[in-house]
């Protein structure tokens, strides 16, 4: 795991100053995270890197995660489309599936910290265990448009929040409590980011078949329906009739995602009619997703909604041209036609791969912005100088604050 | 080089960081906008009026504020998003004036072109009103004269050079800019501390104003 100072190349001597003065103001204070999977998704994965970090900056950080059997996370799974605004059947017996195993946590999980900060809905009402210190609810979820029933179960545990956190302005709207906005971000030095060297990546193209004289069409994605992998396929068999090209879906699976081998099946019986069609699934192997992205000529994020999409970012990250749905936090990485192109559609999105297939200095120029705007404002390193003025703030509820 | 003058007191580099507090608050259409720029906290209208200078420190073609952006983008009134672009910032010294002049501008436009109230923002491109928060934290760089001043001026991060320029003129509403304050009343060179509060740091990146101000001091050190 990178230490901090390995991150001063990067962002610079005082960007690393800033953090610790942050951090020695946080000293006496310890922050407890807790969400539902240690590995598996982007919360898993940006806790990973965050917590080792926080602790060295001097923050004492721990890292708790609830328990739930297939039947919680089935309904959560459920929740979180019906939260991304998808028709979901949600019935009396799920709330009650939801709050039995939320008691049960309630029961088990020692809660410690002068800041608790609880991620996504699954360990919402945890909160009911709110004594004299601050809690924090961290909304990954693109929630602009949310099933109303659901929402306003929610709304019950979320009120009594001291804030909450959403990665996009279009997630918020009023609220009894205060309210930030923190993108997510990603980690330059991680195995998914970090640079490779040529051979590993062709030992990678070679693993899975892939051809390295064929342009690569990419999407890294959870096999999920609101990634829309099918509609991917479809994209690139109308890229197919002008470029001869493959695509590759590579993806792995989170323990609470128990309908992902429903929708994998449906995308490898769409992926038969093609050879070129590459699904690969990758359980966890990050180096791989970086040499596939690294490999690639067009990344593509062709999601229905999007908590964030830190794919995007880790493709721009690495000088690649992206095309991606106006969706969640994605217009917040991506400025059309300056550092990627953004679609509403199957027809718009293979019209927009055609574009930078044959145009490969277009494509390269789009890249390069994209790298630039990741290296601004979505690097690890602003995220944890984030994350630490957020803890400031619930002891300051001022517009400016002095910290002496 | 002559010798360097001991400032009365030391210029103590502090920094600014931000944290983007959410409003919930929302305009699909200019008349609302209007309304909610005349009620939105003060913080609203500084976060969107000088987000663009500490988040894109590279050439960007994003216009220099949020509200003409989302006017002319999305809106599609490209005159009315001209005047606002072209508002000149640093002759406010405070946020209500400021405040005030978008009103009026949105206003007279309105005025004159009523039929741009009734334009809407397609769903998921409505305008989000957002505060800035605010955190002010002493580093540990101090200059005693303008030799150690550019020394340290040269490392500092731009979110320094920011708050010492920007807001603490305008937002903390100060009469200048902290380092000709310091320069006039510490070191005594009113010449430089005018020379410098007369540049329109608006049209600067923040690393061309860093250039700027040490290339005014070396020419009265060196």
């Amino acid at each position: 795991m990178a230490k901090i100072e390995e991150y001063i190349p990067l962002v610079g001597q005082a960007v690393i100053d800033d953090l610790k003065l942050l951090g020695q103001r946080l000293d006496k204070k310890v922050v407890q995270h807790i969400n539902s999977t240690p590995v598996g998704g982007g919360v898993a994965e940006i806790l990973n890197r965050m917590v080792p970090l926080l602790i060295e900056l001097g923050v004492d950080t721990k890292w708790d995660v609830i328990k739930g059997g297939e039947q919680f996370f089935g309904v959560t799974k459920k929740f979180h489309n019906a939260l991304h605004g998808r028709n979901e059947d949600i019935v009396k017996r799920d709330f009650e599936i939801f709050m039995e195993t939320s008691q049960q946590n309630i029961k088990d999980l020692n809660v410690y910290g002068d800041i608790v900060f609880i991620h996504d809905p699954q360990p919402i009402v945890l909160v009911n265990k709110k004594a004299d210190n601050k809690w924090l609810w961290r909304c990954h979820v693109d929630v602009s448009s949310p099933n109303e029933k659901v929402w306003r179960f929610l709304m019950d545990f979320i009120s009594k929040y001291d804030s909450a956190v959403f990665s996009a302005p279009s997630f918020s709207r009023k609220l009894p409590i205060r309210q930030f906005l923190i993108p997510p971000s990603i980690d330059p030095l991680s195995d998914k980011n970090k640079d490779l060297p040529q051979e590993v990546i062709d030992a990678v193209l070679r693993k899975y078949d892939l051809k390295k004289d064929k342009p690569m069409i990419t999407q890294i994605s959870r096999f999920d329906r609101l990634k829309d992998p099918v509609g991917v396929i479809e994209a690139y068999l109308q890229v197919k009739k002008y470029t001869n090209c493959q695509l590759v879906l590579a993806g792995g699976s989170a323990d609470d995602d128990p309908q992902g081998a429903k929708v994998l099946a449906e995308v490898k019986e769409k992926a038969k009619q093609d050879p070129d069609i590459h699904i690969l699934l990758l359980s966890q192997n990050d180096i791989e997703v970086n040499a596939l992205q690294r490999a690639s000529d067009v990344i593509i994020q062709k999601s229905i909604r999007e908590g964030f999409g830190l794919t995007v970012a880790e493709a721009l990250w690495k000088g690649k041209p992206v095309v991606a749905s106006n969706v969640g936090g994605i217009p917040l990485q991506i400025k059309h036609k300056y550092s990627g192109l953004l679609c509403h559609s199957v027809q718009g999105a293979s019209f927009a791969i055609k574009q930078l297939l044959s145009s490969p200095a277009y494509a390269n120029k789009l890249g390069e912005n994209g790298r630039e705007h990741i290296k601004n404002n979505f690097l690890i390193t602003r995220h944890l100088r984030d994350y630490m003025l957020l803890f400031l703030s619930l002891y300051h509820p001022e517009d400016v604050v002095y910290l002496n | 080089m002559p010798e360097l003058i001991k400032a009365k007191e030391p210029f103590n580099f502090c920094t600014r960081l931000h944290l983007s507090e959410l409003t919930g608050l929302r305009a699909s259409t200019l008349g609302q906008f209007l309304t909610l720029i005349k009620e939105v906290p003060g913080s609203c209208i500084y976060h969107h009026t000088h987000r663009f200078l500490q988040q894109h420190q590279y050439l960007s073609p994003e216009p220099p504020n949020d509200f003409a952006f989302w006017i002319t983008d999305i809106l599609g009134e490209d005159e009315l998003g001209e005047r606002l672009i072209s508002i000149d910032t640093i002759q406010y010294s405070n946020i209500s004036a400021l405040r005030q002049v978008i009103v009026s501008t949105i206003e007279d436009y309105l005025i004159a072109n009523p039929l741009a109230k009734i334009k809407f923002a397609r769903s998921g491109e409505e305008f989000h009103f957002i505060k800035s928060v605010s955190f002010i934290l002493p580093t540990n760089y101090r200059a005693y004269d303008l030799g150690e001043f550019i020394e340290i001026l040269e490392k500092v991060t731009i979110d320094s050079i920011y708050f010492h320029i920007f807001e603490s003129r305008l937002r903390l509403e100060k009469k200048t800019n902290d380092f000709s304050f310091w320069i006039e009343n510490s070191i005594g060179d009113k010449i430089l501390a005018d020379k410098i509060s007369s540049f329109d740091p608006y049209t600067y990146t923040l690393d061309n104003l860093r250039y700027k101000i040490i290339q005014e001091v070396k020419k009265i050190i060196l």
